[in-house]
């Protein structure tokens, strides 16, 4: 029963901090263009003014159009609840593991591209088209990567894996772990929507890969959509923090240790937010056919770490 | 007692009593109800046959031994591992038969109905003896009735030249598997009297290693062809689409299966299993069929083309399966063994349920719109809404998305490939990553290829008038499809249920020692016994549900003002017309391009101009073609060679008489010496 | 290394928007008080060139730069009318972009405002009375907030719209 109430607030305190990743990085990336940029509470205040906009639907569109942002919010949530934040659970962690999380966010995904061809509009079906090439293309890396994690934890499941990391730290730093902690970014990166596979922030069509789906949103469907989006990118960087350096995360529920790990994995994924906002900076984005290759070199280091986790056990 | 001794006669005896009464059926509208009902019988007590057996794992036996009594006779003997296989032929004979109903109806003045219906009992009657076989005579009879029947539903509409070239394609395919699967009965029986399974298994095991594989080969080359195991597939994607819908269903849903079944039967209950090269060479051909199955389906238009395509990914997921239990079990693994091959049988059974909810979710499109071109549909999700629904729920299941039943097989197939990492020997043990990565690109090429699939034939704009015109389907496709898609929900969210049932049936098969300690009971979590991870299908559903309904009640709480309803978003062109949605080729084009190696296509741009002037073009026209290289390469030379041989052996027959009693003569002077030296 | 090396050095160069020049902004309308609150911090705008020289877009352009940077104030340029709050509208209306400019306002849903940047948006400037020409932006789809100049400046665009949702700069003067 506490750990039911502990998972609620803790599923319920990654969707509140999603938004503020996503200003954090924007922020980020402001100063490091030499302008002051929106606060880092900025996207908080667009989800509020989006709630109170009209929905605007397009005539050719159908259910699937509607329940699509519900679907994929609903999606997120589920996925932020099965990733442990801070603490990990005991019971409610066996729901689902690694598998659970990438499928629930492919069915996000799906929903999504359909609701992009729903309208009938060229840039939808284009956003649908490419991200769906980009998400096959990535499974292989994330299934491998899993696979790297999961040899070494002999289970799938995420609190199993944190376990197994902080009982044998020196097999955190080896090889194996590397390459996949690397793999899984690119797929981070592609996932999400970031530089160099896509522009979260272009207003030219033909670049988008992501955006270009959501173009018929308005009002409280968009708010959904961005606000899953945001979490979608936590989800992530907390998956990469908490399963590859887990030091800090807590197992037991006593108030000291929670403060503990919730300032560790601030600090964690803020380091992430600030890698992503330099490297965003410094790359261009990749031409559209140029990202597989990305992709497939992503999908060799996480086979790589795979072999390297075998051969050095 | 009572009940399982009378389902059995009772199924084979609807069967066969649909059949022949069907053929004497005064009317085609009498022929399409008896066809119907004689289906329903049958399968409804092929379903308490299957049910008893796996209830109580008492094998059940029906002998009629007169039948040519020197081949044994015909023999039922119903095991479990048997009683699970007749359940999925049960589970999607019978939907399709109520389907047929009012699908044939459009095939009446075109066909002969009564024809149709026999076939079609006939078809069902071998399936679910080919389950149920007990020794050699029955299995090689029931699947001969089974390949027949079936070539003669492919055969329907047989005024297409399509359909003329599948029906070829088909009949030859299968009686290559005939050709290889003689040879390895003949080879595992130990006597000419001996031909019961029973025998088999004490014959097999005096075999010597060298024949065990030869025997393992033909098995893989002969029941693979009638799965279709790539490159033995290729009458798949002809065959299916030319059959009727509820046939497609059948065929792709069901018999494909039974290869699968005879698989599993003679490698590992005949032979108890063998060395770690037979599950080896199932991986690499489970893995192979799984990439190249969705990759071809990638670039399909023809709805049940892709859906064609799509069994010949599934099948290699099953293979997958199988391959890893094999390895796991020759390496001693018994306990990891099991989540292989019960993965295998889930998906087995999930997959009847999808396709042939996909099968017929296309046939009422098809039935509708009078094409099977996706490029023609469009805006189908209004029209027809209750097919849109049905087919978005088949395709979310295939596509491996949760908490459908797609989505569970599919992980216990990576369980059982995780499992590869207890294996001691390093070399073998690297196989398996390699296979998770290209079951993990089949998956995620799956679900593209299903946006494609559902987002251009039923969302946005009708794209021609035959779409613009559709209604929905009759009530009776409709409560068909509807029962397969309750399915597909019940044995995802139910699978804690389901899989501890799969451990029971393995039990019952000879190579394979499931730990009765270990085997979990039904609970909410999937388990496999020293599993390397746990899932709640139920629980997620659960917690999926109850999100998304907060999530909509917080947003109409919060969120006040009514819809409006506008023009889509073109940057303010003035109209907007079904020309500018995106297209099925337009969607799969950036795979094409980053496959362009395996598909080649070929491309080819034709100018028309005007004759008084090269400026005035007239016409354009543009084909790019995706033609498998491995037909190319494997099938074209084999028919060139048959059709050479043909042409040469065309020469021996002149048309004289003359030279054909001498031909006669010569037959019987070389039989007669044949007797006299070799006695 | 060398692009980072030269971000430090030159750090931020944003600089301050300073008071309004009324006498350039007109407002047509007054703002809703609720619009005011509601996009005082956070508002998504789509700028639509409806016939012009292109002169105003060089300016409007400008404002996502480091020296104006508009996004300080939560303002940001979006792609599609279905996600913006304001219709940034310059040039005098032709005939082929009317139908446009007013479908482009039919798609951005509710509440929203228009604001009209540059002379030939309220009087067609040099091409009144051409044959191309249907009118000023106010002719078409009903305009909030014009700001005058041939073209504005920049930092009158920004104070231009500041001031209709009474917002005004509190950033300190000196930048570096």
């Amino acid at each position: 029963m506490i750990e039911a109430i502990a998972v609620l607030t803790q599923t319920l305190a990654f969707v509140a901090l999603a938004p503020g990743l996503t200003g954090f990085i924007r922020w980020m990336k402001a100063r490091l263009q030499g302008r002051r940029g929106a606060p880092v509470w900025q996207p908080y205040v667009e989800l509020r003014k989006l709630f109170a906009k009209e929905r605007v639907v397009s005539k050719t569109a159908s259910w699937v159009f509607r329940a699509a942002p519900f679907v994929v919010f609903g999606t997120s949530v589920a996925v932020a609840s099965l990733v442990p934040l801070v603490f990990v659970p005991t019971a409610y962690d066996r729901i689902g593991d690694l598998f659970a999380v990438v499928y629930l966010l492919l069915l996000g995904t799906f929903f999504l591209a359909l609701a992009g061809l729903d309208t009938g509009s060229p840039f939808g079906g284009m956003g649908a088209s490419r991200e769906m090439t980009v998400v096959a293309l990535t499974e292989p890396t994330v299934a491998l990567s899993i696979f790297a994690l999961a040899l070494t934890a002999q289970s799938t499941n995420l609190g199993d894996i944190i376990r197994q990391t902080v009982a044998e730290p020196v097999r955190a730093l080896g090889t194996g772990h590397l390459l996949a902690f690397t793999a899984l970014f690119i797929v981070t990166l592609a996932e999400t929507g970031r530089l160099p596979i896509d522009n979260p922030s272009t207003h030219l069509e033909l670049t988008m890969i992501h955006e270009a789906m959501v173009l018929e949103y308005s009002g409280p469907y968009l708010a959904l959509v961005e606000w899953a989006a945001a979490l979608k990118l936590l989800i992530f960087f907390v998956i990469a923090a908490n399963l590859f350096l887990p030091w800090g995360v807590a197992f037991g529920w006593s108030p000291a240790r929670l403060i503990l790990a919730f300032l560790l994995i601030v600090l964690k994924v803020g380091m992430l937010a600030v890698l992503v906002a330099v490297l965003e900076t410094r790359v261009a984005k990749l031409r559209l056919f140029r990202v597989p290759e990305l992709l497939s070199a992503s999908f060799v280091m996480a086979l790589l770490a795979v072999l390297s986790t075998f051969l050095l056990r | 007692m009572m009940a399982g001794s009378v389902a059995l006669p009772l199924m084979l005896g609807g069967y066969v009593g649909g059949a022949c009464l069907a053929l004497v059926a005064p009317s085609s509208r009498a022929a399409r109800y008896i066809t119907a009902l004689g289906a329903i019988v049958g399968s409804v007590a092929a379903l308490a046959v299957a049910a008893r057996v796996l209830v109580t794992a008492q094998p059940l036996v029906l002998t009629v031994p007169n039948v040519l009594a020197a081949a044994g006779g015909l023999v039922l003997s119903v095991d479990p591992l048997g009683a699970f296989f007749l359940a999925v032929v049960a589970l999607g004979s019978l939907p399709a038969a109520i389907y047929g109903v009012s699908y044939t109806a459009a095939y009446e003045g075109r066909s002969s109905l009564q024809f149709f219906g026999l076939m079609f009992n006939v078809f069902l009657l071998g399936m679910s003896v080919v389950a149920c076989a007990g020794n050699i005579f029955t299995f090689v009879l029931a699947w001969e009735l089974m390949s027949l029947a079936s070539y003669f539903l492919v055969m329907t509409e047989a005024d297409v030249v399509e359909t003329r070239e599948a029906g070829l394609w088909y009949i030859a395919m299968t009686q290559f598997s005939l050709v290889t699967l003689l040879p390895m009965f003949l080879l595992l029986a130990p006597g000419a009297e001996r031909t019961a399974f029973a025998d088999l298994r004490v014959g097999a095991a005096h075999l010597t290693p060298q024949l065990r594989g030869i025997v393992f080969l033909l098995a893989v080359v002969g029941f693979g062809s009638k799965a279709g195991v790539v490159p033995l597939h290729v009458w798949l994607p002809r065959a299916h689409p030319a059959a009727p819908s509820h046939v497609s269903a059948l065929m792709s849903g069901v018999m494909i299966k039974l290869g699968i079944y005879g698989v599993i039967r003679v490698a590992f209950d005949l032979m108890n299993g063998g060395p770690p090269w037979w599950g080896g060479l199932l991986l690499v051909v489970g893995s192979v069929s799984a990439l190249l199955g969705v990759l071809y389906a990638l670039m399909e238009h023809d709805l049940k083309r892709l859906l064609a395509y799509h069994s010949v990914e599934n099948i290699g997921i099953i293979i997958i399966g199988l391959g890893a239990g094999a390895i796991l079990h020759s390496y001693g693994l018994q306990t990891l063994a099991t989540i292989g091959f019960a993965a295998a049988l889930y998906h087995t059974l999930n997959h009847a349920c999808f396709k042939g909810l996909l099968f017929l979710a296309a046939g009422n499109v098809v039935h509708r719109t009078h094409t099977r071109n996706m490029e023609e549909m469009g805006g189908l999700i209004k029209q027809m809404p209750q097919t849109a629904l049905l087919f978005l729920i088949g395709s979310a299941a295939i596509a491996a998305l949760p908490p459908l039943n797609g989505f569970a097989s599919e992980w216990m197939v990576f369980q059982a490939l995780l499992a590869g990492t207890s294996i001691p020997r390093p070399e073998v043990a690297l196989g398996f990553p390699v296979a998770v990565g290209m079951l993990a690109l089949a998956s995620g090429l799956a679900a593209a290829c299903f946006v494609k699939a559902f987002g251009i034939s039923f969302l946005a704009m009708p794209r021609s008038a035959h779409a613009a015109d559709a209604r929905e389907a009759p009530a009776s496709m409709r409560v068909a499809a509807w029962m397969l898609a309750g399915a597909c929900i019940l044995l995802g969210v139910g699978a804690s249920v389901v899989v501890p049932a799969l451990y029971r049936v393995l039990e019952s098969v000879g190579g394979l020692v499931v730990d009765p300690q270990l085997a979990p009971a039904p609970g909410l979590w999937i388990e496999a016994p020293r599993a390397l991870g746990h899932l709640s299908p139920v629980l997620i559903a659960a917690l999926l549900a109850s999100i998304v309904l907060v999530t909509v009640v917080t947003v109409h709480r919060v969120h006040r003002r009514p819809l409006r309803l506008s023009d889509t978003w073109g940057c303010g062109r003035i109209a907007q017309t079904p020309r500018m949605e995106y297209t099925a080729s337009a969607f799969a084009e950036p795979l094409r391009r980053v496959f362009a190696e395996l598909y080649r296509p070929t491309q080819d741009l034709t100018v028309s101009v005007h004759p008084d002037s090269p400026h005035f073009v007239q016409s354009i026209t543009f084909t790019s073609e995706v033609r498998p290289w491995f037909e190319e390469v494997l099938y074209d030379p084999i028919v060139r060679a048959g059709r050479l041989i043909g042409v040469g052996v065309r020469r021996l027959q002149t048309g004289s008489v003359h030279l054909y009693l001498v031909y006669v003569v010569a037959a019987l002077m070389a039989a007669l010496a044949s007797v006299w030296w070799w006695p | 290394m060398q692009l980072f090396s030269k971000i430090w050095r030159v750090g931020l160069v944003t600089e301050p928007v300073g008071p309004t020049d009324v006498e350039a902004v007109e407002i047509g309308r007054a703002l809703d008080q609720r619009i005011k609150t509601l996009f005082g911090r956070a508002l998504a705008i789509r700028e639509v060139d409806a016939g012009s020289c292109n002169g105003c877009e060089l300016e409007i352009t400008g404002l996502t730069n480091p020296i104006y940077d508009m996004e300080r104030f939560g303002m940001h340029f979006v792609a599609s009318p279905r996600h913006a709050d304001m219709l940034l509208v310059t040039g005098p209306v032709t005939r082929n972009m009317e139908i446009p400019l007013r479908k482009t306002y039919d798609a951005t849903p509710d509440p929203k405002f228009v604001v009209s940047v540059g002379d030939c948006a309220k009087s067609c400037g040099v091409f009144a009375d051409s044959y191309a020409v249907v009118g000023p932006v106010a002719s078409v789809i009903p305009v909030d907030v014009h700001i005058a100049g041939c073209p504005p400046e920049p930092l009158d665009i920004l104070r231009g719209i500041l001031h209709a949702l009474d917002r005004s700069d509190r950033q300190p003067q000196a930048t570096r």
